[in-house]
């Protein structure tokens, strides 16, 4: 009887640690592979809407006004592609509106409320190091000086990185609209870029801070800071 | 358990392995599909946001 109930509770055991490692196998492994088919398909999919000439405009009432603010996305709504010459050249993961658990799975996360491409502020993003097809994995590779591209469906915004900083996950200064500056006025255009830190934990965050250097029409082509690698 | 589990299938051994791996693939399915997502959206030991909770 006791015999019995040893081998019952040892099966039990043996069976509980195959869950465990395929859990692990999951997370680490089937995440990336089906998050990052999905990510791969909707960068795709916004640079055929994009290309296609904006649906045509019967507009010839009093010639548009100044600049183009884009106005912000429904949650979970892919409207942006980053690009990091650094992370390679096929490197292209698409932003998703929002930061909470599910948008981080469709691609980077944009904090509600920061400011949108191009625009004076923060247009802060949030990405996985790991898993879910780990867009920021390479986060610490990113040097003063190397562009972080993004795409819209009109124009082209290439920052440059200014600041590479690791913080505390309730530190939100760092996506003030001034970084680090909670409260002051924005006069420039940054851009802020979250991850975790260490890799596979919680602890930490990394950051980086880039500076809007650029911005060009999307039907002038790719701008020049998409090829080089410092 | 296992040992009940394989007298109570059916069949030759062939079939009874047969089932096993349904059986075994079916599970593996949906702990991919719905018990791990499930666990992972709780542990959030890759979170990469900040805020101030």
């Amino acid at each position: 009887m006791i015999r019995r109930a040893v081998s019952v509770v040892g099966e039990l055991l043996v069976t509980a640690g195959v869950l465990t490692l395929l859990f692990v196998v999951w997370q680490l492994y089937w995440t990336d592979v089906t998050s990052g088919r999905a990510q791969a398909a909707t960068v795709t999919s916004l640079e055929q809407q994009w290309a296609v000439p904006a649906t045509p405009t019967p507009t010839p009432t009093e010639s548009a006004p100044t600049v183009t603010v884009d106005e912000t996305p429904p949650t979970g709504d892919a409207f942006a592609i980053v690009y990091v010459p650094r992370f390679g050249s096929d490197y292209a993961v698409p932003v998703v509106e929002g930061t909470g658990t599910e948008e981080l799975k469709e691609g980077i996360g944009h904090y509600a409320d920061t400011a949108m491409p191009g625009e004076v502020g923060n247009f802060a993003i949030a990405g996985h190091r790991v898993t879910y097809g780990k867009p920021f994995n390479r986060i610490d590779e990113l040097r003063n000086g190397d562009a972080v591209v993004v795409a819209t469906a009109t124009q082209w915004f290439t920052y440059r990185v200014q600041a590479e900083e690791i913080v505390s996950p309730k530190q939100v200064s760092v996506i003030a609209p001034v970084p680090d500056q909670p409260g002051e006025t924005p006069t420039q255009a940054w851009l802020t870029m979250t991850a975790c830190h260490p890799k596979h934990s919680a602890r930490q965050r990394y950051i980086v801070h880039a500076l809007l250097e650029s911005v060009t029409d999307r039907a002038d082509g790719p701008p020049a800071s998409l090829a080089a690698v410092g | 358990m296992y040992g009940l589990w394989w007298r109570v299938l059916p069949g030759p051994w062939w079939v009874r392995v047969l089932i096993s791996l349904v059986v075994a693939a079916a599970v593996v399915w949906a702990c991919f599909e719905y018990l791990f997502p499930f666990i992972a959206d709780h542990l959030a030991i890759n979170d990469g946001t900040v805020d101030g909770q």
